[in-house]
């Protein structure tokens, strides 16, 4: 079953379209990367699916149905515009949110004093949100997300103004309820956490999808013919490689056309060179991510 | 619980305990009550003298002869100006004047004192008065001479069509009533609609409308917000009211039984009732829109103002609605939406207003409240989220269309 569907939404303002016919689907229990650089149309997109703003065209399934007021207690929602009441304190604020998606108070103290021990900011349970640090109030707004322990989380940009320690922190959080089979929707611009997180992504550029699918999928749809060797002394001229690249240690070899990567393994080993490392070059999503926006900027 | 009731929770709470509420709440009631001790205190503590007062005058008409002494003045007569200035100079009067000839065609007279003062001292204006009009009924009998002072007290009864006395008989017992809730009505207008107003911007700033838009819809949020506040402007408006019951008792004591004659009938109440609820309704759902297109709480209170000032033009013209409460100009500003509470609630304390034109003001005001709810939903929409710029009214006339 999918978490959400969404099909050929449209929103535009003015002139100039914010997304553009832009279809995907998030299955239950994955963590979906949403990318794209600034100005992509990623908020617009998961506003829409909060139903914030309305889509001009095109339409948007949560669980199966368009969001109402019940389904919308079901979602966990962390926008990247964020910010919670300064004079009110920790605990009346996640009570009070709470409320919002219809958790009893009890029940938000509770849950509410678990996760601030998690994130060892229990002491700072009656203290204002003003006296908190930036960090400390984002975390608080993270519990605020998962308070009512939906099976939807959205979070746009979450490690923007983290630490590493809260970082890394939110990572385990987010593991933890990928393993609940929770579904979780990730929009950011940091490849390297799509690529340690998620399971498939979307990349949108300019309004419109330029990627969709499983990270493999994608890698493999960006590998360039490349292998990465570590070996031992010169490697020399070696038939079928057309540029030879330091990476890491390593050795990227660009192969031919002609050229796949047995042959050249048994090139190797025919002119007696020791090979400690032999692997597939496949580009990072940082690498596909530049080629993939420069291209359209082309 | 439901959303919009705890959103409507949420804000009243919220309105009730800030310190700028509790203040404004408790300082108006706490001033009248300070101006009403003072008021009975002070003239104790003024020292009232109970010396006799010796004023000259000089009496160039000849007729100014008897009834010299008035309460604890005293007039002493001089027979020229030189001797009353002399005995001022001295300090055996006080003061003098002088009745010059002519003063039957004129009425006037000269005063001369050696005291710097804006007017003369009420005593001395009041004894030269008795002593000038005793000199001038002499031979009238004493009850004449009192009525003369005091020549008419008018009654006035007004009557229906029938000829039987009318419910609303006017006066001042008539206006002081729907005087009093218009300006009830319009501090509870400026002080709720300001809050949310202040409200909206801070959340804006604080950037939490997308949390919360992420739970409820922006109808809910507004319903709650207007609601929420309304609901704490009412508690304001109903301590004043119970602590102006009692300060009204505590002043009558000393202004004598004026507040005997208030009534309030049950048409008026429920006329009251209805344009406050309505007048406040249209007024907070126009301050959320303001507040919903301004980038700050500081913008939007200034852009507050357009629709601030159209509320308060019955008062600047209060006057002319008194006096002229059917015309035309009036029955106008009984219709448009944003004056007709403040005009109807005048209007009913001087005259009967035609059903009609009641059922066609309170029509155009529910109405416009549930349109302006409506297009301020849509605003909520599609500026709440917007931070840091403020549409222009094409864009806002575009949103419209497009939601």
């Amino acid at each position: 079953m999918f978490s959400i569907e969404v099909n050929h939404i449209l929103k535009t303002y003015g002139k100039r379209a914010a997304v553009n016919d832009v279809t995907f689907d998030v299955n239950q229990g994955e963590i979906f990367g949403l990318i794209g650089p600034n100005g992509a149309g990623k908020t617009t997109t998961i506003r829409m699916m909060m139903d914030i703003i309305k889509p001009d065209s095109g339409d948007i399934k949560i669980m199966g149905e368009k969001l109402n007021d019940s389904s919308k207690n079901k979602i966990g929602y962390l926008p990247e515009e964020r910010g919670l009441y300064k004079k009110m304190s920790v605990m009346d604020t996640i009570i009070y949110f709470a409320s919002l998606k219809s958790v009893d108070a009890q029940l938000a103290r509770q849950r509410g004093e678990e996760l601030l021990k998690r994130a060892d900011l229990l002491p700072h349970k009656n203290k204002r949100i003003e006296e908190l640090s930036r960090g400390m109030s984002q975390i608080i707004q993270v519990i605020i997300t998962v308070i009512h322990e939906p099976d939807l989380i959205i979070l746009d940009e979450p490690f923007s103004g983290l630490d590493p320690v809260n970082t890394q922190l939110l990572k385990d959080l987010i593991r933890d309820l990928k393993k609940n089979g929770k579904t979780i929707i990730m929009s950011t611009h940091l490849m390297n956490d799509i690529e340690e997180l998620c399971d498939r992504l979307l990349m949108i550029n300019k309004g419109r999808t330029v990627l969709y699918g499983s990270l493999a999928e994608v890698k493999s749809n960006y590998r360039n013919n490349a292998v990465l060797v570590e070996a031992v002394g010169e490697l020399g001229n070696i038939e079928g490689v057309t540029d030879q690249t330091p990476h890491n240690g390593a050795v990227e070899l660009k192969l031919d056309a002609k050229t796949t990567p047995q042959m050249l393994l048994e090139r190797l080993v025919k002119k007696g060179i020791v090979v400690n490392r032999f692997e597939l070059s496949t580009p990072s999503l940082t690498e596909i991510f530049i080629k993939v926006v420069g291209d359209e900027h082309e | 619980m439901n959303k919009t009731l705890l959103l409507i929770k949420h804000e009243f709470l919220g309105t009730v305990r800030r310190k700028a509420f509790i203040i404004l709440t408790i300082a108006f009631p706490l001033i009248a009550l300070l101006g009403i001790l003072a008021g009975q205190v002070l003239p104790g503590m003024i020292k009232t003298t109970t010396t006799i007062e010796k004023v000259g005058y000089v009496d160039q008409v000849g007729l100014f002869t008897q009834n010299t002494s008035e309460s604890n003045i005293h007039l002493i007569p001089y027979s020229t100006e030189d001797a009353a200035k002399t005995a001022l100079e001295q300090k055996d009067i006080s003061e003098y004047f002088v009745i010059p000839a002519n003063y039957i065609k004129t009425g006037s007279i000269q005063r001369y004192t050696l005291t710097t003062e804006i007017a003369p001292g009420s005593a001395v204006q009041s004894a030269i008065s008795d002593f000038m009009l005793n000199n001038l009924l002499q031979g009238n009998s004493p009850d004449i001479i009192a009525r003369a002072k005091n020549p008419v007290n008018i009654s006035s009864t007004t009557l229906t069509a029938a000829g039987t006395p009318a419910t609303n008989q006017g006066g001042f017992s008539a206006i002081i009533l729907p005087y009093i809730f218009s300006i009830l009505l319009l501090l509870a207008i400026f002080t709720s609609s300001g809050y949310l107003l202040q409200g909206l911007g801070e959340e804006k700033e604080n950037r939490v409308m997308e949390i919360l838009l992420s739970s409820i819809s922006p109808r809910q949020l507004l319903a709650g917000k207007v609601l929420g506040l309304g609901a704490a402007g009412l508690v304001q408006i109903v301590v004043w009211l119970i602590s102006a019951n009692f300060l009204l008792r505590m002043a009558s004591a000393s202004w004598g039984n004026v507040l005997g004659s208030l009534q309030i009938t049950p048409e008026f109440l429920i006329l009251g009732i209805v344009y406050f609820i309505l007048g406040y309704l249209l007024m907070a759902i126009l301050m959320a829109g303001v507040g919903s297109i301004s980038p700050t709480a500081r913008e939007g209170q200034q852009m507050s103002v357009i629709f601030i000032m159209p509320v308060i033009i019955p008062i600047y013209f209060i006057t002319l609605i008194m006096e002229n409460s059917d015309s035309i100009a009036v029955r106008i500003l009984t219709f448009i939406p944003l004056t007709a509470p403040i005009t109807v609630m005048v209007r009913s304390g001087i005259s009967v207003i035609p059903i009609w034109e009641l059922i066609v003001s309170i029509g155009i005001l529910i109405l416009s409240v549930w349109g302006l709810f409506i297009l301020t939903t849509k605003l909520f929409r599609t500026y709440l989220l917007m931070y840091g710029k403020r549409p222009d009214m094409k864009e806002i006339v575009r949103s419209f269309r497009a939601s």
